[in-house]
């Protein structure tokens, strides 16, 4: 479980996350959706330590992330490194290293930080690799995959050191529907396979469908609802629905 | 004012630069590559500029000489060594390295982060910056001086093959000028030189490549502001330097 409360953010005096609480439960897809430019990267990306809060506390099962509810507090209790090696994520570009290959992608968390043997390291690989249905692409470089495998890649990567928490930034971003689809279940496998407490950022409405086992709007940099995607459709809320159904036929639909 | 934000990050990053690595054995297999990727690839061009450039040392220097009735001809050796050694090797052979691998290390460090491979590499709990810079700052340290060193001897070759194809001198005026009042310090001088311009290079080529924010486009200014910035961080020390040991 991953908690995030009364969290803030402003990048040059303009507010980008305004008093943000969530709670994103173990085992479950938690999605954050939102319009471009709402602050759902931003809100990742703070969760993850890449940008520090103005304001509030994270916290990992317990674990102290980022602790900024008063100045006597400060960093006492924060072990961030410790934290980071149980986190996965795929970034939305999917972020692999250029001049390595596939195989090395995957093993480099692992060389970095366990003692395993060569050839246990190859086995975690091979295992991650065909988790993602990715087998014979080893020897690969980023460059000579396609936009799919590129984020299977980034998810055998993500999985490979065992994360307890797992974020997707705007997994299907780039990639066909179909494509999509086998994205999304992936996730939403690995999620409930090993229990992983998995962050979504999307705007994808397959996706929410599909797999929002607990889904964020985030509007303007507020939290504006929480739900389930069964609850999505009958919401009342004005912001949320003129954002999920955005298309006219969509609308009739609803209505 | 900018200017001491820049140099206060750049201490910021040399000190993340220098932490202790995560695990020693990834550290030295970088190295290996960087000294590949930064030294290796660069004899090609290290040669040919230091050949041609002592070919033209020797034939300006003969042309000065068989001018001046009074100055002896094995004063093309000696002059053609005393410019390689001080000045051309370490100092012309830095800058144009600074073209060439500064340029490549900041495009590197750029394109990595913004594709977020520094991001990802941070949330993976590495220290990014020792693992992206560090490795390449003790190959250049490493392997520069070699260079430097073949530089020196593929300079003088190139001038006393220039001169004795052409007739301008003879093998052994040139040969007795290159050994005549040589001072090994001089060589030692050249090598000091050659390793704080590695530093310089790499750090601020690195500086300016792993802080670069946007797209292709600011990866290329980056690219540029490595070259310029680089080059005259060199030209600033090697003026201290000289100053300070052969002042």
């Amino acid at each position: 479980m991953i908690e995030v409360s009364r969290i803030s953010k402003s990048f040059t005096n303009k507010p980008v996350l305004k008093d943000i609480s969530i709670i994103f439960e173990k085992g479950k897809a938690n999605l954050i959706i939102g319009q471009s430019g709402s602050g759902k990267t931003v809100l990742m990306k703070c969760m993850v330590g890449l940008h520090e809060v103005d304001e509030g506390k994270i916290m990992y099962d317990e674990r102290l992330f980022s602790d900024k509810t008063s100045a006597e507090t400060g960093s006492n209790g924060i072990n961030r490194q410790s934290i980071r090696r149980d986190i996965g994520m795929m970034f939305q570009g999917g972020a692999l290293f250029d001049s390595k290959t596939v195989e090395e992608n995957v093993i480099f968390p692992l060389s970095m930080f366990t003692n395993m043997s060569e050839e246990e390291k190859l086995d975690r690989a091979n295992v991650c690799l065909n988790r993602v249905n990715l087998e014979n692409a080893n020897d690969l470089y980023p460059a000579e995959l396609s936009g799919g495998m590129q984020k299977r890649v980034a998810i055998a990567r993500a999985i490979s050191m065992k994360p307890k928490y797992l974020f997707c930034d705007e997994p299907n971003s780039g990639l066909d529907p179909k494509t999509a689809i086998v994205i999304d279940n992936l996730i939403h496998e690995i999620t409930h396979e090993f229990d992983i407490t998995t962050i979504i950022n999307t705007h994808d409405m397959n996706s929410l469908m599909e797999i929002g086992d607990k889904i964020v709007f985030i509007h303007k940099g507020e939290k504006w609802w929480e739900g389930t995607n069964k609850a999505i459709l009958s919401s009342d809320n004005e912001e949320l629905n003129e954002f999920i159904f955005a298309a006219k036929y969509l609308k009739a639909l609803k209505k | 004012m900018e200017l001491f934000y820049h140099l206060g990050r750049y201490y910021l990053m040399l000190k993340l630069v220098f932490k202790r690595p995560e695990k020693w054995s990834i550290y030295f297999s970088q190295i290996v590559k960087e000294i590949d990727s930064i030294g290796i690839s660069s004899i090609g061009i290290v040669a040919i500029l230091s050949v041609f450039m002592g070919a033209v040392i020797c034939i300006q220097t003969a042309f000065g000489v068989d001018g001046a009735a009074w100055m002896p001809l094995y004063a093309v050796g000696f002059t053609a060594r005393e410019s390689i050694i001080l000045e051309f090797s370490p100092t012309i052979i830095s800058l144009i390295l600074a073209g060439k691998v500064g340029s490549h290390i900041s495009s590197e460090l750029g394109t990595m982060r913004v594709t977020e491979q520094i991001d990802a590499l941070e949330i993976m709990g590495v220290n990014s910056a020792g693992y992206l810079i560090f490795p390449k700052i003790i190959a250049a340290i490493f392997i520069f001086p070699f260079l430097i060193i073949m530089s020196m001897a593929l300079g003088l070759f190139g001038g006393w093959f220039i001169g004795v194809s052409t007739g301008a001198v003879t093998s052994y005026e040139y040969i007795y000028g290159i050994q005549y009042d040589f001072h090994p310090f001089n060589v030692a001088y050249a090598l000091i030189k050659t390793v704080f311009f590695a530093f310089i290079i790499i750090s601020v080529s690195a500086y300016c490549g792993y802080y670069t924010k946007g797209g292709a486009l600011e990866v290329g200014k980056s690219s540029t502001k490595a070259v310029v910035y680089s080059s005259i961080a060199v030209l600033l020390v090697n003026l201290l330097l000289t100053q300070l040991i052969l002042g």
